[in-house]
C-alpha cells in the first residue's frame, strides 16, 4: 500500500535522527523555529548565492495574450558584464517565459525546458505543452530545489494562451507561484506594478497599449534600476502565436540632468 | 563557536555579508471560519504580499477538497501550494481505495499527520479546515505549522488571527459576559460576523485588505461570496 | 550639588545615561522597544509657481497600523514646510526643533528665512548623529531665489531636485514623476500628479495606506495645507450591532461615596499676546 510503508519490516523508529549520546542540533529545532532566525547548520548552502544577474522582468495581460519584456544586461556583481543575455523566448506556439535573477539557472532550465518540447516534437500525437502546464512544472522544480537549500536564484515569468484565454503567472526561487494580470519582478516588482496595475485597472488593454504601457515601464527602469540596460527583448503571445522582437534601445531622455543645480 | 557577532562584537562591520538562503516567505493573509449547527463558513482575504509590496490582490486561499470539506491557508505560499497539492492526491486515493469521499474529520486528522512528518523542516502554514462532519454538523479544524490540531467552532488564523480570535471569543465565544445565553449562531450572523471582523483586520493589518473570497458549506453544496475590502 | 547658589544646568541635547544599561540588557536578551515607523511615501515637486508636497497619513509598528490618519506634512516657516519618513519620533521633534530655530532666524534677521538654511539646519543635525536620528525628509519651500525641493537622507546627505520622493513607497512615488514629471507644470496638474505619486505609494506599498495629504507653497500669499486632500481609502461598513446590553459586565463589587458639589463661577477677560503671527511673511 501506498504511503504505509513495510509494514513487517518497519524502517528504524528514529532513522534520521541522531545516534544515542551523539551531539543534538536538529535543522529547524524547537528554539530556532520560525521563518526567520535559525541555523541550519546540516544543510549545506550548495549555492549561497547568485553569480550572472539580470534584472527585472515585467509581463502584462492584454485583451487577446501577454506581453513580456526584459533587458538584456547580464551583471556580475555591479559590474555591467553582459551585454547581451536574452532572456525573453519562445517555448512553443502559445507559450513565452521571460526569467530574471541568476543568468546560468535559466540557461539550465531553459535547456531542459526546450528538450522537453523536442520530446513531445517526437511523440508526435499532436498534444503541446499548456502554459499552465509548464508554470506548474516550474513550480515543482523550484520548490524541489528549495528544499534541498540549493535554490535555482531565479524568477520567471510564463505567459500564453490557455484554452482561448490570455495566461500570465509568476514562479520564485522559493516555489512561489502565482497568477495576476501584470507582474514584475525584481526591482521591478517596486517601480513597474504601480504603473502596471493603473494600466490594467483602467480595463481594456489591447495590444498596442500594453506594448506602450511595457515599454514606458521599461524606460522608467532604466532611469532608475542601476543593474538595467537600454537594450531590451519584447515579446507577445497571442493566439495567433510567438512573436518575440529584435532586441531596441529605449529612448532615454536626460534633459532633467541640465536642470539640476546644488545652488 | 568563535563568531565575529558573537564573540568579537568590534570586529563586527557593516556591510559585505554572506546571506544564507532563507527557504521560508511569509506571504500574509487572514482565514476566519465558523461553524454553526449545519453548516460552516470560512472566508480568506485575497492579498498575497512579501515584505512591502503586494504580489497579486487576487489569490484565492480556501481550497475545496470535497463539497463537505475546505481548507483555508496561510503563511509561505510556497509550502501551501506544496501542502495543498499533497493532500488533494492523497484524498483521491483514498477515494480510489475505499469508493467514498473523505469525511472532515479524516481529512482533518490526516493534514495534522502531513505537518507533523515535516516536524524538522516546516510547512510554515497556518491551516484552518472547515467543513460538515459525518452527522452533518459544522466543524472547524486548526492547527500550527507542525501538526497540532484542534476542532472548535470558530477560529482565525493568519497573520491578523491574533487580532481577530478576541473578537470572535466574544461574539461567538460570548466570553466573560454576564446575561448571555448561548445559542447555536445563525448563519446569516455568521457571515455577518465574518466580514465585519475582516473589515477590522483590514485597517489594521498590513498584510490583510483587498477582498474576502468566502466559501459557505451547506448539505447542498458550497456557495461562494466575494467581498471587497480596502486596497491599501 | 545642585543648590539655589549653584545651579545645576542640565545638558542640551539628548540624554545617553541609559545608552549602556540598555545595550547590557539587549545582550542578555531584552532589546530595546521598537519606535513608531512611518512607512511612508512622501513626496514633493517644483511646478510653475512653487512647490507642492504630498504624503500618505499611515504610521505602522511593524505590520501593524498604530496610526491611520497621521500627519507628515510639517510646519518649518511661513514659506516652507517638510515632509518626514522613518521614526516619526525623529521626524516630528527635528522639524520642530528646526522650525523654532528658523523662527528665531527669522526674527533676528527680520527677513523670510531661506530654504537652504532648513535644509543646512537639518542636515548638520541628521549628520551630527550619524544616522541615529532616523529621519529621512523632503523640504519643500519658495523664497526670494525661487522655488526649492531639498531631499535629506537620515545620515545627513542632500539631494536637490525637481522632484524628490522618500520612505518606503518612494519608488512607487518615483515611478509615477519619471513618468510623468514635467518642467512648469500648472498648479492642477501639478496636484493632479504628487496625487497620483501618493496613490501608488499607497496603493502598492504595504507600508503606506489611509489619504493623501498635500501642501501647495506658492510664490505668493501663504501656504495652502490641503490636510486630506483626498480620502484614497474609506472604512467598510459594518453589517452588525456590537453594542452590549446593560448588565452584560459582570458588577463584582459597589461602593457610594457621596460627594458636596459647590459650583463657583470665575470670570477672566481675554488678553491678546502682544506678539505679530508667526506665519507671516516678509
Amino acid at each position: 500500500m501506498a504511503f504505509m510503508g513495510d509494514m513487517m519490516n518497519p524502517a528504524p523508529f528514529w532513522q534520521n535522527g541522531p545516534a544515542p549520546g551523539a551531539f543534538y542540533n536538529f535543522p529547524g529545532n524547537s528554539s530556532s523555529f520560525g521563518p526567520s532566525n535559525h541555523s541550519v547548520k546540516e544543510f549545506k548552502a550548495h549555492s549561497a548565492q547568485p553569480i550572472t544577474t539580470t534584472t527585472t522582468v515585467i509581463g502584462v495581460k492584454f485583451d487577446k495574450g501577454c506581453v513580456i519584456a526584459a533587458d538584456t544586461l547580464g551583471s556580475y556583481g555591479t559590474l555591467a558584464r553582459f551585454r547581451d543575455c536574452p532572456r525573453v523566448i519562445r517555448v512553443n506556439d502559445l507559450i513565452m517565459l521571460g526569467s530574471g535573477g541568476d543568468y546560468a539557472d535559466y540557461q539550465y532550465l531553459k535547456d531542459i525546458i526546450e528538450q522537453k518540447i523536442i520530446d513531445e516534437q517526437c511523440i508526435g500525437d499532436g498534444l503541446n505543452l499548456k502554459p499552465r502546464s509548464l508554470y506548474c512544472w516550474l513550480t515543482r522544480v523550484l520548490y524541489n530545489k528549495r528544499c534541498k537549500m540549493d535554490p535555482l536564484w531565479s524568477n520567471y515569468i510564463v505567459a500564453g494562451i490557455q484554452d482561448g484565454e490570455p495566461f500570465l503567472g509568476s514562479v520564485d526561487k522559493l516555489g512561489t507561484a502565482y497568477e495576476d494580470a501584470a507582474i514584475a519582478t525584481g526591482l521591478g516588482a517596486y517601480m513597474a506594478t504601480p504603473l502596471l496595475r493603473e494600466g490594467v485597472d483602467k480595463g481594456n488593454l489591447d495590444e498596442e497599449t500594453a506594448k506602450a504601457l511595457v515599454r514606458k515601464c521599461m524606460e522608467v527602469l532604466y532611469y532608475r534600476d542601476a543593474r538595467a540596460f537600454a537594450r531590451y527583448q519584447l515579446g507577445v503571445v497571442t493566439a495567433a502565436g510567438v512573436k518575440i522582437d529584435d532586441v531596441t534601445e529605449i529612448a532615454h531622455n536626460w534633459s532633467l540632468a541640465h536642470m539640476i543645480h546644488m545652488k | 563557536m568563535l563568531s565575529i557577532d558573537g564573540n568579537f562584537p568590534e570586529y563586527a562591520v557593516p556591510g559585505a555579508k554572506q546571506v544564507r538562503f532563507e527557504p521560508y516567505a511569509d506571504n500574509g493573509g487572514s482565514i476566519v471560519a465558523i461553524a454553526g449547527e449545519d453548516y460552516a463558513v470560512i472566508g480568506a482575504d485575497t492579498r498575497l504580499s512579501t515584505g512591502f509590496s503586494i504580489y497579486t490582490r487576487e489569490q484565492k486561499k480556501l481550497f475545496k477538497l470535497s463539497d463537505k470539506t475546505v481548507l483555508g491557508a496561510t503563511g509561505c505560499w510556497c509550502d501551501t501550494l506544496t501542502l495543498t497539492r499533497l493532500l488533494q492526491a492523497r484524498m483521491q486515493m483514498y477515494e480510489h481505495d475505499h469508493n467514498k469521499s473523505m469525511t472532515t474529520p479524516a481529512v482533518a486528522q490526516m493534514l495534522s499527520t502531513m505537518l507533523y512528518y515535516k516536524r524538522f523542516f516546516p510547512y510554515y502554514v497556518s491551516n484552518v479546515l472547515a467543513g460538515l462532519d459525518a452527522e452533518g454538523k459544522g466543524c472547524v479544524y486548526s492547527y500550527d505549522p507542525i501538526g497540532h490540531c484542534e476542532r472548535s467552532n470558530y477560529r482565525a488564523g493568519g497573520s491578523a488571527g491574533a487580532q481577530l480570535q478576541p473578537l470572535l471569543d466574544n461574539q461567538i465565544g460570548l466570553k466573560n459576559m454576564q446575561n448571555v445565553k448561548e445559542a447555536p449562531i445563525p448563519r446569516e450572523k455568521a457571515l455577518a460576523l465574518l466580514k465585519d471582523v475582516f473589515i477590522s483586520a483590514a485597517e489594521r493589518d498590513i498584510y490583510t485588505g483587498d477582498c474576502i473570497y468566502i466559501l459557505i458549506i451547506t448539505a447542498n453544496g458550497i456557495q461562494e461570496e466575494k467581498f471587497e475590502l480596502r486596497k491599501d | 550639588m545642585a543648590s539655589i547658589l549653584l545651579p545645576e544646568v542640565p545638558v542640551p541635547g539628548f540624554s545617553f545615561e541609559n545608552s549602556q544599561r540598555n545595550a547590557f540588557l539587549a545582550q542578555k536578551g531584552f532589546p530595546a522597544p521598537t519606535a513608531t515607523k512611518t512607512g511612508t511615501t512622501i513626496v514633493g515637486i517644483i511646478y510653475a509657481d512653487g512647490v507642492i508636497l504630498g504624503a500618505d497619513t499611515r504610521a505602522t509598528e511593524n505590520t501593524v497600523v498604530s496610526d491611520k490618519n497621521c500627519q507628515k506634512i510639517h510646519y518649518l516657516a511661513g514659506n516652507m514646510y517638510c515632509c518626514g519618513a522613518g521614526t516619526a519620533a525623529d521626524t516630528e521633534m527635528t522639524t520642530q526643533s528646526v522650525s523654532s530655530q528658523l523662527e528665531l532666524q527669522r526674527l533676528h534677521t527680520g527677513r523670510t528665512v531661506a530654504v537652504e538654511t532648513a535644509a543646512t539646519l537639518l542636515k548638520r543635525m541628521l549628520f551630527r548623529y550619524q544616522g541615529y536620528i532616523g529621519a529621512a525628509l523632503v523640504l519643500g519651500g519658495v523664497d526670494r531665489t525661487g522655488p526649492h525641493i531639498y531631499c535629506i537622507y537620515p545620515h545627513g546627505s542632500v539631494d536637490k531636485l525637481p522632484y524628490a520622493t522618500m520612505g518606503s513607497g518612494s519608488l512607487a512615488a518615483m515611478a509615477v514623476f519619471e513618468a510623468n514629471w514635467k518642467p512648469n507644470m500648472t498648479e492642477e496638474e501639478g496636484k493632479k500628479l504628487v496625487r497620483d505619486a501618493i496613490a501608488a505609494g499607497i496603493f502598492n506599498d504595504l507600508g503606506s495606506g489611509s489619504n493623501v495629504d498635500l501642501c501647495v507653497i506658492r510664490s505668493q500669499g501663504p501656504a495652502q495645507y490641503l490636510r486630506t486632500y483626498e480620502e484614497a481609502n474609506v472604512k467598510g461598513k459594518k453589517q452588525g450591532s456590537y453594542r452590549y446590553p446593560l448588565g452584560t459586565t459582570a458588577v463584582l463589587k459597589q461602593s457610594v461615596i457621596p460627594l458636596e458639589v459647590t459650583s463657583v463661577t470665575v470670570t477672566a477677560s481675554p488678553q491678546p499676546m502682544d506678539v505679530e503671527p508667526s506665519h507671516s511673511r516678509r
